[in-house]
Formats: structure tokens, C-alpha cells, sequence
């Protein structure tokens, strides 16, 4: 490319960028407004709507529901994703391809149908507004996200330890704990931490689902939304926009410590 | 756990994931189908049924929608992230870190929270009417949310980052110096662009537009905030059914529809693509 292209290709990126995270920054701003009505600029900033937000106890009872759901769900499927995507690694499995795109399918279905089908069976059973049940449900859909980045964090563990632990007479559940749980731990928290994030902000299953004993904050936003447009969900939002930070940070925390265990694992300790 | 020699055996690993989609996600798929269209009557009676929903004019309507929001949404995206993905592929260090951030935070950002996000942008009182309105350059503000204009705006910033990512990860398989042959041989940028990159990144064009394509056939909450009431998705009619009218048959007739257009699609998906790299590069 010539240094007119690049020139121009760089303006592209630079304003596409700004668009992309416009919405995001513009929302963090009107969240620390103060007036009654979304202005932007804001006339006054304050944390009125934080306080808004934590203090109503049905938006702190939201909180909490989604808070359980997900950590429900985020165990479930971290420790089911990680001996499917160990099996995935180390063992002959038979259509390996096939039975990878079998476990994908929860992400690839539209949640609407998903959603249906799972609250068709869960009126008879009395599992609506039942945080355990929607936990599960909402593992299927984190399963898929925590196979994707296991897969990629296991074949980073070097074979040949495992081979050696066990010839050294390390059982396999040794090898287990000893050696493929802390070499691939940094992978497994980030796979924890979207597994997390998936479960916390879904949305569709949980509309359905939650009933009104267990209304998450999407379903609370998706509530409000269709009653209007009132600043407290701006501060909502803001907060799902810190926690999506949270384990954004983390997970590049994750990768460091990754990068650093495989440079390590490499010069044999 | 008990039996740790069976730690050997992958196909007792992959057993509790593989129950789990089982029980709580293939499980309640089929029961749900065959409940609900048991429901209709006869299987002469089902037929006849299905064929009155898939041929009524808000079945009909809501696809030839669907269909066409889709498409414009794949092909916008595709135009916005060529460029994206390339300067990714091509770039290192900071600016590379500070692009990739710039397409990661939103794609890990909920849904409603994005799609929130452009309401109040686009609001009759939004952000944009109220910028426009100030600078002079309007008198009476736009129409853009609850038109197919904000459907599209917001579908395309959703979806945006699967092609970016998809796209990057075909394009730094690309060997640079292909590139660096051609134009030492004499070819002009573009043609040493139409005639080896872009075919070379064709892999990943096909692959991104079908994910994308896929996931926007089945789109219910961007559709449903911000489009107007001529904008219906199947996804939102499915929705509907269950929730105002509680037409489970319906329903399922519908959900069957778009649970078959979906899975071909991803069939060729499979066909093209490396399933691992779909989501993480």
C-alpha cells in the first residue's frame, strides 16, 4: 500500500474506533448526571442514580439474583468445559469436529427458541423464578464460550509433563492436580470470568425463566425499557460496563500470567 | 471422581458436558417440538396447520424482514470490518492493542446495555437530534430509532466485532511477503490487493458473513427495542406467540422454521470454517 493508503486506512480505523466506543463513553457520562432526564452534556454531575440504583430494593434484589445465577452458572460450566476440553486435547476422541460443533450449538440456536423450549418444560416442573434451574440453563450457553478458550489455554501444557509425573508414578488424578490444573489455572479463571459475564448478562433465557421472584438486571432493564427511558437504567448500565471491565482487566492479567507460566514451563524451571 | 484410572478414558471426560446439553438444552428442544405440535391433532392436521402459520402474511411479512435486515446488516458489517481486520493484521504494539480494545470492550458488553446505549443516541430527544439540533444543521429532529435505520445501526454495532475478529484471524494467516513479491514485481497496490490479499483472505469473508448472517436471522432484542412496529423479526414473532397469545404450536412451527434455516446455515459454516477459531482468534 502506498502512504496515501495507509494515511487514510489510519484516519478510517481512528473514527471507526471513536464510533465503536462512543456509545460506551457516552453512557459512563450520562450515568454521573444529575438531572432528572438524560441530557447530554449533563447540567450537573453526582452519583444520584448510583445511589438510586443501590438503594431501591428491587433493583438490589436483581442484583443479587443475577450475582447467584452466575456464579451458579459459571461453576457448572467451568468444571464441565474444562474435562471436555481436556478430552478434547489429550484424547482420541472419534469426530472430534463433529461433537466440537455439536457442544457449540447452545451459541449458534437463537436464544429465543432455546428459551422457549426450556420455559415450555419448566412450567409443569415449577422450575420458573428457580435460580438453581436458570443457573443451569444458562450453563449451556457459558459451556460453549469456556470449551473455545480452554481449548486454546490446554494446548499450552506441555504432554511431556504429564508423560514424566506418570511414569514417575503420579496416579492421574495427580497429574490432575498437580501438574494440568496449575499450569492451565490462569485459563481456567479466564474461562471462569466469561463464563461469568455470559450467565450475568443474559437476558433472553432469563426473561423467560426468571418469572418475577428472580428478575436479573437485564430483565429488570428490559422491564424498564419498555415503561421508559429513565436515567437509573444509565447507571445500571454503568455498572454492567464496570463489571464487563473488571473481567476484561483480569483476563489480560490471566494472559500475562500465562505467557509467563509457558516461558517458564519452556526453560524446564 | 471416585475412579481416577478413568481419568484416562476422554470419552468419560467429555460425558458430564455432553449430558448437560442433553438434559437442559437438546432435551427441552424436543420435547417442547413434539408437545406442542402433538398438540395440533393429526399428523395430516399438523401438516395443514404448519402450512396456514408459514403461509400467513405476518409469517411471510416477518421473514421476507428478517431476511433482508439480515443481509444488509452481513453486508454493512463486512464493508466496516475488512479495513478494521486488516489494519489489525498489519499493525503491532500499541496501536494494535488500543484498536483490538476498542472492538473488545463493546463485544463483551451486554446486549441490552449496547442496544440501551444507541437509544438514547438516536431518541427523538436523543444525543444525536440534540447535537444536531444545537449545531444548526437540523430543524426538527430525525426519525432513526424505531425505524429500520436504528435496527440496522444497532444490529451492525452488535455484530460488528465476530467479523472483525473473524476476519483478523484469516488475514494473519496472510504471509506478508506475498504481498511485498507482488509489489516487487511491479503491481500496483490495488492490483496486488484484488488479485492476492482479498482472495486470500476469501476464507474468512465466507466464514464471517455466515456467522454473522446466522446470528442475525435470529435476533429478538435489538429488533425488538429499536425497531418500529412495521419491523417485526421472526425471532420477535416467535416471542409474541408465546408470551401475548400463548400459541405454543405456533410457536413451534415458527421456532422449527428458523431452527432449520439456522442449522443449514451453520452446516456450511462447518463445512468452511475451523469451528475453534469462531469466537477467540
Amino acid at each position: 500500500m502506498t502512504a496515501g493508503h495507509t494515511r487514510s486506512l489510519s484516519v478510517y480505523v481512528v473514527v471507526a474506533c471513536l464510533v465503536l466506543m462512543l456509545p460506551i463513553v457516552i453512557l459512563l457520562i450520562l450515568a454521573f448526571g444529575h438531572g432528572g432526564y438524560l441530557k447530554f452534556p449533563p447540567d450537573s454531575y453526582s452519583l444520584r442514580w448510583f445511589g438510586v440504583f443501590f438503594g431501591d430494593p428491587r433493583w438490589q434484589r436483581a442484583l443479587w439474583s443475577s450475582l447467584l445465577i452466575a456464579a451458579i452458572a459459571c461453576v457448572i460450566a467451568t468444571v464441565l468445559g474444562f474435562f471436555a476440553a481436556y478430552a478434547f486435547v489429550r484424547g482420541d476422541l472419534r469426530a472430534k469436529k463433529l461433537l466440537l460443533s455439536f457442544m457449540l450449538l447452545p451459541i449458534i440456536i437463537p436464544h429465543v427458541i432455546t428459551a422457549i423450549a426450556m420455559y415450555f418444560l419448566s412450567g409443569p416442573l415449577k422450575l420458573v423464578g428457580n435460580v438453581f434451574w436458570i443457573g443451569l440453563c444458562h450453563a449451556t450457553v457459558a459451556l460453549p464460550i469456556v470449551l473455545l478458550i480452554l481449548l486454546s489455554s490446554l494446548q499450552g501444557v506441555d504432554v511431556n509433563l504429564e508423560r514424566a509425573a506418570l511414569s514417575l508414578g503420579s496416579s492421574r488424578l495427580g497429574v490432575f492436580t498437580k501438574i494440568v490444573i496449575p499450569l492451565a489455572f490462569p485459563g481456567i479463571l479466564s474461562s471462569a470470568l466469561f463464563a461469568f459475564l455470559a450467565s450475568f448478562d443474559e437476558l433472553i433465557i432469563s426473561l423467560f425463566l426468571a418469572g418475577v421472584r428472580s428478575e436479573t438486571l437485564p430483565v429488570r432493564i428490559w422491564n424498564s425499557l419498555h415503561l421508559q427511558v429513565e436515567p437509573v437504567i444509565a447507571a445500571v448500565s454503568a455498572f454492567l460496563i464496570a463489571v464487563t471491565g473488571v473481567v476484561l482487566l483480569l483476563d489480560a492479567l490471566m494472559r500475562q500470567l500465562r505467557q509467563a507460566r509457558l516461558a517458564s514451563q519452556a526453560n524446564g524451571r | 471422581m471416585s475412579k481416577p484410572r478413568k481419568f484416562n478414558d476422554p470419552a468419560v471426560l467429555v460425558m458430564p458436558a455432553v449430558l448437560l446439553l442433553a438434559l437442559v438444552f437438546v432435551g427441552p428442544l424436543i420435547w417442547f417440538f413434539i408437545q406442542a405440535l402433538a398438540s395440533i391433532g393429526t399428523p395430516a392436521e399438523i401438516v395443514a396447520h404448519a402450512w396456514a402459520i408459514i403461509t400467513s402474511k405476518a409469517v411471510v411479512t416477518a421473514l421476507s424482514t428478517t431476511n433482508w435486515i439480515s443481509l444488509m446488516v452481513t453486508l454493512l458489517v463486512l464493508l466496516i470490518s475488512y479495513p478494521l481486520a486488516y489494519y489489525l493484521a498489519n499493525n503491532q504494539g500499541l496501536r494494535f492493542t488500543l484498536v483490538l480494545f476498542c472492538i473488545v470492550v463493546p463485544y463483551f458488553t451486554s446486549i441490552i446495555v449496547r442496544t440501551y446505549s444507541w437509544m438514547v443516541l438516536l431518541g427523538r430527544n436523543g444525543i444525536i437530534n440534540q447535537v444536531l439540533q444545537h449545531l444548526g444543521i437540523i430543524d426538527e429532529p430525525l426519525a432513526l430509532l424505531y425505524t429500520k435505520t436504528g435496527v440496522l445501526i444497532g444490529m451492525v454495532y452488535v455484530l460488528l466485532p465476530y467479523m472483525v475478529l473473524t476476519l483478523f484471524a484469516a488475514m494473519k494467516a496472510i504471509d506478508p511477503s506475498l504481498m511485498r513479491a507482488a509489489r516487487g514485481l511491479g503491481a500496483t497496490g490495488f492490483y496486488a490487493f484484488t488479485r492476492i490479499y482479498f482472495p486470500l483472505s476469501i476464507h474468512g469473508v465466507i466464514s464471517g458473513s455466515l456467522i454473522v448472517f446466522i446470528l442475525a436471522i435470529g435476533f429478538f432484542i435489538t429488533p425488538a427495542l429499536m425497531g418500529g412496529p412495521s419491523d417485526v423479526m421472526i425471532a420477535m414473532l416467535i416471542e409474541r406467540s408465546v408470551e401475548i397469545m400463548f400459541d405454543w404450536s405456533g410457536a413451534a412451527i415458527m421456532s422449527l422454521l428458523l431452527l432449520f434455516a439456522t442449522l443449514v446455515l451453520y452446516a456450511i459454516y462447518y463445512r468452511v470454517t475451523d469451528v475453534r477459531r469462531m469466537m477467540r482468534a
